[in-house]
Formats: C-alpha cells, structure tokens, sequence
C-alpha cells in the first residue's frame, strides 16, 4: 500500500516536472514569438531601428542584468566583509562592513591560500603544455594513417563526458587501499604492486596529488587539441609542402620550418583556451576530495570559501582573482591572431 | 569571419574532419601512400613508421583503459570488484545488478531515474532559450545597420571572457528576491545568460557567411526582416544552430557548479539536481563502493556521450568555428 503510494507519488511528480519543462518552452517560444511580431508592425527607416532594437534588445538586456551587474555586485562585495551575499538589501545586523583590501590581503595571509595559488599556477602551466603537446603530436601521428577517424574518436570522447564522471572513471584508476596485503584493484597500483613496490595513495598525498588531478584535465583536453591542430595540419596548402620537399626539407625539419610555423595561430588558440578551460574548471577537484588534501586550487577555493566557510567576501576576492588572472590571456590571445591576420 | 578573433581553420576545414580516410593513395611506394604527402606525413616517417604507430597506439590505449576499466566494472558484482582487478573480469562473470540497484534506488540513494528526468528538464530548455535569443540578435548584429553595431558586438563578444564564477553569487540573491531562487527557472536562466556571448558570437560567424545578395533579393521583393530571417536566413543556418545547440546540451548536462550553486548543494530525495550533483555527491559519500558508483557514472556519461557520437560532424565544426567555453 504504501509502496505504490510512493510509486504514484514519484510518478506524478515526474509528470509535473517534464511539465515545468514544457511550461518554460512553451514561456521562452512565447517571447520569441511576441519580439517578431512587435518587430513586424513596424516599417520603413523607424521600422529598421525598431526591428534591430527588438533583435539585439533582449540578449542585451539580459546579459546586462544577468552578467554584468552580477559581475558588478561581485567586484563591490569584494571589498566588504560579513557573513552573507545581501549586500543591498540585508538588515544593518548582516549587512557587511566596508573592509577596503583586507579580503585581497587574505588571499595571501590565510592559512592554506597560498598552496592554492601554488597549484593553480601548476595547473595553468602543465596542462595546457601537456595537452597541446600530445594532442599535437597525436594529430601528427595519425595524420592520414588508416582509420584516422577512428582513432581520433577514441582521444576526443573525453570531452563528451562530464568533469565529474572523468574525475571517478580516474579515481578508479587511482584507487589505493591502505590495508596492508590488500588486493589493489585500481589499475596503477596494481601495476606497482607487481613490478614490486609499495601502492601509493595517488588522491591523498599531497603535493603529488595535484600532478594526478592534472593529468586527468589533460586527459580530457587532449582530445579538442588534436581536433583542432590536427583541421589545421589538414588546411596548410600542398604547395608549400611541394616546394619545401624540391628545396630538400626532411623529416623534423619539415615539422620545424613548415608545419609548426604554418599552425602557429592554431597552437596560440588551443594553448590560451585550454589554460583558460582549467583556471574556471573546478569539477576536477571537488568531485575528487572538495581539496581536502592540500590540491585545491582558485576555481575550488572560490566555492569553498563562498560557500562551505561562509567567507563570501574572500569568496569574491576569488573570483576577482580568476578574472584577472583569464583577462590578459585573452588579450594576448586576440593580438596575436591580429598580428597573423 | 570578420571577426574580432578569425577562427583557427574555416568551417569547411571541418568537413574534412569527418571523412573515415584521406582518399589519396597517390604515390607507389608503400610509405608514400601510408601517409600521403603532407608535411606531418613526413615528420612521421622521419620518427621511423614502427615507432610512430607505437606511440600512437599507446597513446589511444591510455585514453581509452581508464573508462573501459569503469565500465567494464559497472558490470561485476561487488565482491568481485573488491577482491579482483576488472582486467580478470571474464573470469569471474559480470551482471547487470548494478544498474537496476542504481535506478532503483539503493543504500540510501534515492533512484537515479528521477535525477535522469532532472538533467533532462535542465539541459532542453537551457538550450532553446539562448538558442531563440542568440539567433535573433546575431542576425541584426550581422545584417541590420543600426547605431553601435559595432561596439555592442565588441562588447558581447568581450564578455566570453567573463568567468561564471562571478556573477553566480549575486544571481542566487537576485533569484531570491524574484522568489525563483532553487528552481528550474533558476537554471535555466542562468545557463542561458552564461551562453548567450559564445551563441551570439557563434552564430554571427555562420550568418555573416551567407552571401548579401540572398538577402537584397528578399529586400527588393518587399520583405520585412522578420520575414527574411524565416525564411531566407533561419534554414540555411540551421547546421550552426545544431553546433551550438549540440555545444550547449553537452555544457549543461555535464555543469556541475551551476547546479551546485543554484540549487544549494541538495542533492537528495525529490531534489531538482542534475545527475552531475548525484555523482558529485556520492563520490564522497559511496566512498569505495564502486559497484554502484561505476554504474551511475556510466548512467550519466551515456547520455551525451550518444549525442556526441552522433552528432559529432556538428560538434567538430562548431569547435572548429570558435566554440569553446570554460
């Protein structure tokens, strides 16, 4: 009886659920809709202004009040202190007080804080590099090789799959058992087991740990490198390989003097977005420990502090951080292709 | 692609990306045809044929063991995961106990069917609203002459740059105050405004591509905007629709702090998280019990997983076009 309550219940409320959903298409359409028909009444030179207004006039607007003035309370409540996010419109009792740099000074002075930067600067640094590299010379490997497809699939499917389900697929392959004379079931520790030595705690131990998290961000960036170095492999014209073969150009050298430097702005864009990808990616680490054992880093810390310890000031301090830190890679990243163009 | 950042290749780079094989067994000698004649072909001889398949070959099977070895655990049953490694798996049999335990519900863990129909009502919606908004204002950035063109398209674009992890706070309090704050609303509008740059950008690629002079035809004939985005310009760009719809579907299914944030960490009974917060979730809580976790991580992983297999012609041109979010 009271199990097919439960059922009916649960069924129902699925029901209501994929309602919501309907709900919110049927809303969305619904305004879509509402913009082009307004748009419509309106010809000749004020239609023109009317129509563009109704067509960019919603993104606009929403990016304004979703995106920037977000961005905006975040840079203000960066410089108050106090328990809550209420910045307006909390009472003077949780209101927080105006505490000038004291949040960026914590940055530094707070216990722990300062390993975070550590290791982030270890993420933005080695995963771009390992990344690129080996999606580089995976793109080189296969190059025209039988089932390239194929085998380019295989190096690309982790980007399908989300950062949480990498992190277990990878701490399955990490798994340590502590007991002594346990059977390893994970895979590296089995294999170091055999060849003789002790099992290591791969996820507990830091600073190593941080080496292991970052590969598995490789492992899942790997595959956009060598999707997009390998297009642009493909598109170097034939003719400049030709002439490059008649002037005695071999081997290495080829992929020194023509292939690397004909690719060059391909490798500026995946190395920046995918330094970019890891300084926001904080999937890895939570979904490992939550940086527990000493291997959180910037994009972690923002959501423990803001969040787990209440610190939303530090929280947003943070967050300032990660923005300015993304900032200069992207202006770098858009002079160099200037510069190419 | 007169755009602020030129993408790296052209979209039609991108076609090529699908093709099973290169197609040019030009050349007689074996190694000439192995490789065709491109530049890489040759830095790949020069590295020796034998060694440069090894490396290759090692290389796929690095990517490819750690998920076969979840998956192929998903099917063992608990005792068998802990006392042997799956590599003996054939030895020891497999079952499917695993999943129905997951999907049903066990050790505590409300079903994963719920939080599958979860992911689901979050990612559609999340799609089609930036998808609706985003068609709409790359078209007048692209086609419409109006004051500012320039510097709001600018401005959007620069906006990419934005990391989400500022403006979530303030959203969860400005999601209180309208009284949607843990809701699917919530979401959905968060996800959408943090798509809107990509999309806009995106889009604005494809719709500059299509040649002027299919739209001063429509002009002449008296067509209005709405009716030229109807019927001249949405058909024609529906393949970069599918790119960034596919994009999308795959960011949100897969979001972890969106949800996580929005929706207050709760990921249990009757709650309107996503299969990533559950996964997330009993990572810490399921410990070392990984006959259920492999299970419910493959749940999870499948779902885009298909759609990316299938789609994966779109996914890669989008790619190629620039689409890339963190």
């Amino acid at each position: 009886m009271f199990v097919t309550s439960a059922v009916v219940t649960a069924a129902g409320d699925t029901v209501s659920r994929i309602g919501t959903m309907f709900l919110g298409l049927a809303v969305f359409g619904a305004v879509f809709i509402g913009i082009l028909l307004l748009a419509s009444l309106f010809k000749g030179r004020v239609g023109e202004k009317v129509q563009a207004a109704a067509f960019v006039g919603p993104t606009i607007f929403f990016i304004a009040i979703a995106l920037i003035y977000p961005a905006i309370l975040t840079i203000r409540r960066a410089f108050y202190s106090g328990k809550f996010f209420d910045l307006n419109f909390g009472t003077p009792r949780t209101r927080g007080k105006f505490v000038g740099f004291d949040n960026f000074q914590a940055l530094w002075t707070t216990p722990g804080l300062p390993e975070v930067f550590r290791n982030t600067a270890f993420w933005v640094v080695l995963v771009p590099f390992f990344a690129t590299g080996l999606g580089l010379l995976y793109a080189i490997l296969i190059d025209r090789a039988r089932g390239e497809a194929a085998a380019k699939a295989l190096i690309f499917l982790p980007m399908a799959i989300s950062m949480v389900g990498a992190t277990l697929i990878w701490k399955f392959v990490y798994f340590y058992n502590g007991s002594p004379d346990a059977t390893q079931v994970g895979l590296l520790n089995a294999i170091i087991t055999k060849l003789g030595m002790q099992p290591i705690d791969f996820i507990g131990n830091p600073p190593g740990n941080t080496f292991a998290l970052i590969a598995i961000m490789v492992w899942i960036q790997a595959g956009f490198a060598m999707t997009v170095l390998s297009a642009a492999i493909k598109a170097i014209p034939d003719e400049i390989i030709e002439a490059a073969k008649l002037d005695g150009v071999k081997g290495l050298q080829m992929f020194r003097y023509v292939t690397l430097p004909s690719i060059r702005s391909s490798v500026i864009v995946v190395l920046t977005t995918i330094a970019i990808a890891t300084l926001k990616a904080f999937d890895i680490v939570q979904a490992s420990s939550g940086g527990k054992f000493g291997d959180s880093i910037l994009a972690n810390e923002f959501y423990n502090r803001s969040f787990v310890t209440q610190q939303p000031g530090l929280g947003a301090a943070i967050a300032i951080v990660i923005f300015l830190l993304v900032s200069p890679i992207i202006v770098f990243n858009v002079i160099q292709l200037r510069k190419d163009a | 692609m007169s755009t602020a950042t030129p993408p790296p290749v052209s979209t039609e780079m991108a076609e090529d990306e699908t093709h099973v094989e290169a197609k040019t067994p030009h050349g007689s000698g074996g190694s000439g045809r192995r490789f065709g004649r491109s530049a890489t072909g040759n830095a790949a001889r020069a590295v020796t044929n034998p060694w440069a398949s090894a490396v290759a070959i090692i290389m796929a099977l690095a990517w490819t063991t750690p998920t076969v070895g979840l998956l192929v655990t998903s099917f063992r049953n608990q005792q068998d995961i802990q006392e042997t490694g799956w590599w003996q798996a054939l030895s020891t049999g497999f079952t499917l106990d695993n999943y129905s335990q997951v999907l049903g519900g066990a050790e505590g863990q409300p079903p994963l069917t719920d939080f599958i129909v979860n992911s689901f009502v979050i990612a559609i919606p999340a799609v089609f609203l930036p998808l609706l908004l985003a068609s709409l204002a790359s078209y007048a950035f692209a086609w419409i002459d109006f004051p500012f063109r320039n510097a709001l398209f600018v401005g959007v674009f620069a906006l990419q740059i934005v990391p989400l992890q500022i403006a979530l706070l303030p959203l969860v309090t400005m999601y209180q105050q309208i009284g949607i704050n843990g809701t699917y609303w919530a979401l959905w509008l968060s996800h959408s405004a943090f798509a809107l740059p990509l999309a806009v950008f995106l889009l604005h690629n494809f719709m500059k591509e299509i040649p002027a002079s299919l739209l001063e035809a429509a002009r002449v004939d008296g067509a209005g905007h709405v009716r030229i985005f109807f019927q001249v310009l949405l058909p024609l760009i529906t393949p970069a629709l599918a790119s960034f719809g596919i994009f999308q579907f795959l960011w949100v299914w897969n979001d972890l702090l969106v949800a996580i944030t929005m929706l207050g960490g709760n990921a249990g009974e009757g709650s309107l998280a996503p299969l990533t917060m559950v996964l997330n979730n009993i990572s810490g809580t399921l410990g070392n019990r990984w006959y259920l976790m492999s299970a419910a991580a493959f749940i999870s992983i499948a779902f885009p997983v298909a759609v990316f297999l299938s789609l994966q012609r779109y996914f890669v041109r989008g790619l190629l076009a620039g689409g890339t979010k963190g």
